[in-house]
């Protein structure tokens, strides 16, 4: 029997192994999941939780469920990868070997990482929502706030999900505009980047977006410390922002898993290649999802499309045929906007996020680089789509690469 | 794309003034830049991180390192970086070292 060892049960890792229980011979071929945690968290419900649209009960479901029959499961932590040996050490003592591995480990937050943040004041006036527990607390401290300035602070470059930050802002603005308190309300969006996104077009609508909302963005602030008594946060070039209320996306890394196997860069992705995703250092170890080093958003679309364009690449693989360059980098993001609108986004490694309409030309029924009732549907409809196609592998009718039809240049 | 003369030699540069080919670049080149950016003289310290991110970028296709992949490879923390080419290292050095402008992300 061959081997397929796949390291992480979300997002991506659940996607293969559901994906790959189907295509691959069950005489032939063993299959086995390895993670420690039993829950299986829909990330990006956290968003919402803050403004009480969702509860922690909205954003979890057990593992298991979308483990397939014929999979094993297995409930502990990698704790180091011997690629020489082509095995995997986990922290209950048990060895594991493989012929093919696929690293699925995600990324994470680590607030610890600047200080100031986990001190006196996390949970009180400094809180995120990139983690249920972060999502819920700060729920909890909105319903009481009475308006102040709220600073939002991304830490970092990449996180996963580069427009949640956005999404957040611009649902505060609708949450206390609803609760009647906007005009005691200051917004500040504090971020690294020149501007309010990565890309220049889209950086330049959402730009405007976020003006006509009375958001103000701080650009290019590398926070090097907060400092929580005197509710400031400050730059590495001395600068400081004033806030009542922090709310940080802290620094993203990859799991330390990858630092112990010597595997990963300096924030412990994996290098491989954009088009295959096959590890640069062993032609047996692929990594999918959040996990890997490669130019484009670490989301769950984007894991979703690189699976599509993997699958059929590794049936040629194991078949002795080279791999196709065939993932072109796909990402396709909601954006929430708050007051029941929404825009999308939809890019590739070559092509920025364009104006237009998405999937048919002229059509939609969404709109990109636009606010539409549409696009938020299409957003609230996504958790059931993730929970019931998604993650079980099913194919989504739209094509894993992206496409130029419907785009409007800038 | 334009072209200037940068300390006697002319080079393509993009709308934003950094050079777009790395083999054009050489040390007075820097040297003369790192003059428009403020910076008098250029220190030990700072061709190090200058020298470390031609190294790198030669290793990323070209790509400028991030402010991060600068410290992990040089040894240099973020604040003395900032000491070292004041408001925006990465993108200071960057045109300094005759690299593109560092990528945001993505
Ligand atoms: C607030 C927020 C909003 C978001 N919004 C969106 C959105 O609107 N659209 C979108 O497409 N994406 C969104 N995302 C991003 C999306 O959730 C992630 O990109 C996606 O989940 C990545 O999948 P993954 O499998 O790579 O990582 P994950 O789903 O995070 O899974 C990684 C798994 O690896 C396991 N693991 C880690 N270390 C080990 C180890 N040593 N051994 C074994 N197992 C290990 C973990 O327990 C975890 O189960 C959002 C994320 C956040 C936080």
């Amino acid at each position: 029997m061959k081997q397929l060892l796949v390291l992480g049960a979300g997002t991506a890792g659940t996607m293969v192994v559901n994906r790959m229980r189907r295509l691959l011979d069950a005489e032939e071929w063993m299959i086995t999941i390895v993670d420690p945690h039993e829950i299986h968290y829909y990330q990006p419900g956290f968003l919402f939780i803050p403004f009480g649209m969702y509860s922690r009960n909205d954003v979890v479901k057990p593992k298991r469920d979308f483990i397939p029959i014929g999979v094993e499961m297995i409930k502990a932590e990698a704790d180091v990868i011997e690629p020489e040996q082509n095995r995997v050490k986990l922290t209950n003592g048990r060895t594991l070997s493989y012929d093919f591995l696929v690293i699925a480990t995600g990324t994470q937050t680590r607030p610890e990482e600047t200080p100031g943040l986990m001190e006196s004041e996390w949970q009180r006036s400094i809180f995120d929502f990139y983690t249920v527990d972060g999502a819920v607390a700060l729920a909890k401290h909105l319903r009481t706030w009475q308006g102040g300035r709220l600073v939002l602070n991304v830490v970092e470059n990449p996180i996963k999900c580069p427009v949640a930050p956005l999404e957040f802002i611009m649902l505060a603005d609708w949450f206390f505009h609803e609760r009647g308190i906007r005009d005691e309300v200051e917004l500040i969006y504090a971020t690294p980047l020149p501007g309010a996104f990565t890309k220049p077009v889209a950086s330049r609508y959402l730009g405007e977006i976020l003006e006509r909302k009375n958001i103000k963005v701080i650009p290019e602030f590398l926070i090097e410390r907060a400092e929580p008594d005197d509710k400031k946060i400050v730059h590495y070039d001395e600068s400081e922002v004033e806030y009542d209320l922090l709310v940080t996306v802290p620094l993203n890394m990859g799991d330390d898993l990858i630092a112990r196997s010597g595997l990963g860069d300096e924030l412990n992705y994996v290098p491989a290649d954009k088009h295959t995703l096959l590890s640069k250092a062993h032609d047996n170890i692929f990594v999918l999802g959040d996990a890997a080093a490669i130019p484009t958003s670490k989301a769950g679309s984007v894991a979703h499309y690189a699976v599509d364009c993997w699958s059929e690449n590794f049936l040629r693989y194991i078949d002795g045929l080279e791999l196709l360059p065939t993932f072109d980098g796909h990402a396709n993001c909601f954006i929430e906007s708050g007051f029941d609108k929404g825009l999308l986004i939809d890019f590739n490694y070559d092509v920025e996020p364009l104006p237009g309409h998405f999937p048919l030309p002229g059509v939609g029924p969404f709109s990109l680089l636009q606010e539409s009732e549409m696009n938020h549907w299409g957003k609230m409809m996504f958790r059931w789509i993730y929970w019931n196609t998604l993650l079980k592998g099913k194919e989504l009718p739209l094509p894993a690469r992206m496409s130029m039809s419907g785009k409007r240049s800038g | 794309m334009a072209t200037r003369t940068i300390a006697g030699k002319e080079v393509q540069v993009n709308d934003e003034g950094f050079m777009t080919d790395p083999a054009e670049w050489n040390k007075e080149i820097a040297v003369e830049i790192a003059a428009e950016e403020g910076l008098a003289e250029l220190t030990e310290s700072q061709w190090k991180v200058i020298d470390f991110c031609r190294a790198a970028s030669a290793d990323l296709n070209g790509k400028s390192p991030t402010l991060r992949q600068i410290t992990t490879g040089t040894g240099v923390t973020t604040k003395e970086l900032f000491s070292l080419f004041p408001k925006g290292p990465a993108k200071k050095v960057a045109r300094i070292a005759g690299l593109g402008k560092p990528e945001g992300c993505v």
